[in-house]
């Protein structure tokens, strides 16, 4: 017997999922195709009419949340649906399983967010503001919906209607974050500095950490049975 | 010398009553078979007693010299045979067997797979996909993986399903080496597979 880690274990989850998703592109061409299509839509119905930062803000989120809800609760359905989960819940540390499946979930988001953003700032025209700034609001909204999307796609794998709970159990707890990360992109998209969007980024942050560490401690209840 | 005390154990899904008072003492070197008609419960007090379902009544209680196991000794050495428990179709004999050695903190040399895949029947088959395995090459895979862990605690459902007579020969042999060394749980109708066990709880009567 040779002992591994927490880490270890979280790698060797998120590894298998990145192999069954590189050998099926399930998700991906979900998330890609909802996030291309909404996107095509939104852009094609306002055209380069030159909208003010505050909808273009809301606009890019709300591509990036219907891409997210089409896609994340995926981690876990495809366990269930499959009946593997019986398999990972003989065998993993619990959370092994949460670790693995949230990066896993960051690795989509991400992927779609490289694709998206720089499709989105051609589309409509946008003015980037600062860039780097707008990059960390980016990296900092993933991880918040990242992180609270994971546990709710655990907790709806066993339901009957699992997308439309996903997105109904999601929406309460995104509500805040997607507030925050409008206001804080809106002030990235006028050009203005750190300290202008200081406040959203503090509050995305805290949120964040919360809610990983809440999801931590409740996922292996929810995993249980 | 591990043990498995299941005390007073009982399952009712809204006001139907599964079964109740069900209590025996297993230690290493001792088997029990379940048996009943279909829908008795058989399949149900496996998951009870392996922690997946919780119990209306009772518990479940895994020991080691007296000694009750945490959740992480537990998941290290029991393993399952199931019909429920699938594989993964898209990844390569090899590839289930790493990932879950990986899990279960164990080291897998090419070699080890190699011996355990050529245990169950399925020597030069390791790098095909599971997903283009027949129904007994996965059974016979399930038990790759249960092997993999070296079980103290070993529980089959159905152990034979999908297997042809070499796999039930196979599936026979290996009981028979396990029982000598593991705590055995087999759920069964099967009177040749319940024959092997050293008791019987017969559910539904």
């Amino acid at each position: 017997m040779e002992p591994s880690g927490l880490v270890g274990k979280a790698f060797a989850v998120y590894a298998k999922d990145l192999r069954l998703e590189l050998r099926t592109k399930y998700a991906f061409n979900t998330i890609m195709m909802f996030g291309v299509t909404t996107l095509a839509v939104v852009s094609f119905s306002l055209g380069q009419s030159g909208l003010p930062p505050r909808l273009l803000a809301a606009l890019f989120w709300i591509v990036v949340f219907f891409s997210a809800m089409a896609a994340l609760a995926q981690v876990f359905t495809r366990e269930e649906e499959a009946g593997t989960a019986l398999a990972l819940r003989l065998t993993a540390d619990p959370n092994a399983v949460y670790l693995g499946k949230l990066l896993f979930n960051l690795t989509l988001l991400i992927t779609l967010s490289v694709i998206i953003t720089p499709l989105f700032f051609i589309f409509t025209d946008a003015a980037t503001g600062n860039l780097l700034l707008f990059v960390m609001v980016l990296a900092l909204g993933v991880l918040a919906l990242c992180a609270a999307t994971t546990l709710v796609a655990a907790i709806i794998s066993k339901a009957a209607v699992k997308g439309a709970l996903f997105a109904v159990l999601s929406f309460p707890i995104l509500l805040l974050p997607l507030m925050l990360l409008v206001t804080a992109s809106d002030s990235v998209l006028m050009g203005r500095g750190v300290s202008d969007i200081l406040a959203p980024i503090q509050g995305l942050f805290a949120y964040t950490v919360v809610m990983v560490t809440a999801s931590a401690l409740l996922f292996k209840f929810v995993w249980k049975e | 010398m591990y043990a498995l005390i299941a005390e007073d154990l009982g399952k009712q899904f809204g006001s139907r009553k599964v079964f109740s008072g069900i209590s025996f003492e297993l230690e290493t070197g001792q088997s029990i078979a379940i048996t009943g008609r279909n829908g008795t419960g058989k399949s149900t007090l496996l998951m009870l007693l392996l922690g997946i379902h919780h119990p209306t009544r009772g518990q479940a209680r895994y020991a080691r010299d007296n000694e009750y196991l945490d959740d992480r000794i537990i998941r290290a050495r029991t393993s399952l045979v199931s019909p429920y428990l699938n594989l993964y179709d898209q990844l390569t004999g090899e590839e289930n067997l790493a990932f879950f050695a990986t899990l279960a903190g164990i080291s897998l040399t090419g070699k080890k797979a190699d011996e355990l895949l050529a245990r169950v029947g399925l020597e030069g088959r390791g790098v095909d996909r599971v997903g283009a395995y027949s129904s007994g090459m996965k059974q016979r895979l399930k038990y790759a993986v249960a092997l993999l862990k070296d079980p103290a605690y070993l529980f089959l459902d159905e152990p034979s399903s999908n297997l042809d007579t070499d796999g039930k020969r196979l599936v026979h042999d290996l009981i028979e080496e396990r029982r000598r060394e593991s705590v055995v749980i087999i759920a069964t109708n099967e009177e040749e597979e319940y024959s092997l066990a050293d008791g019987t709880i017969r559910l539904g009567r």
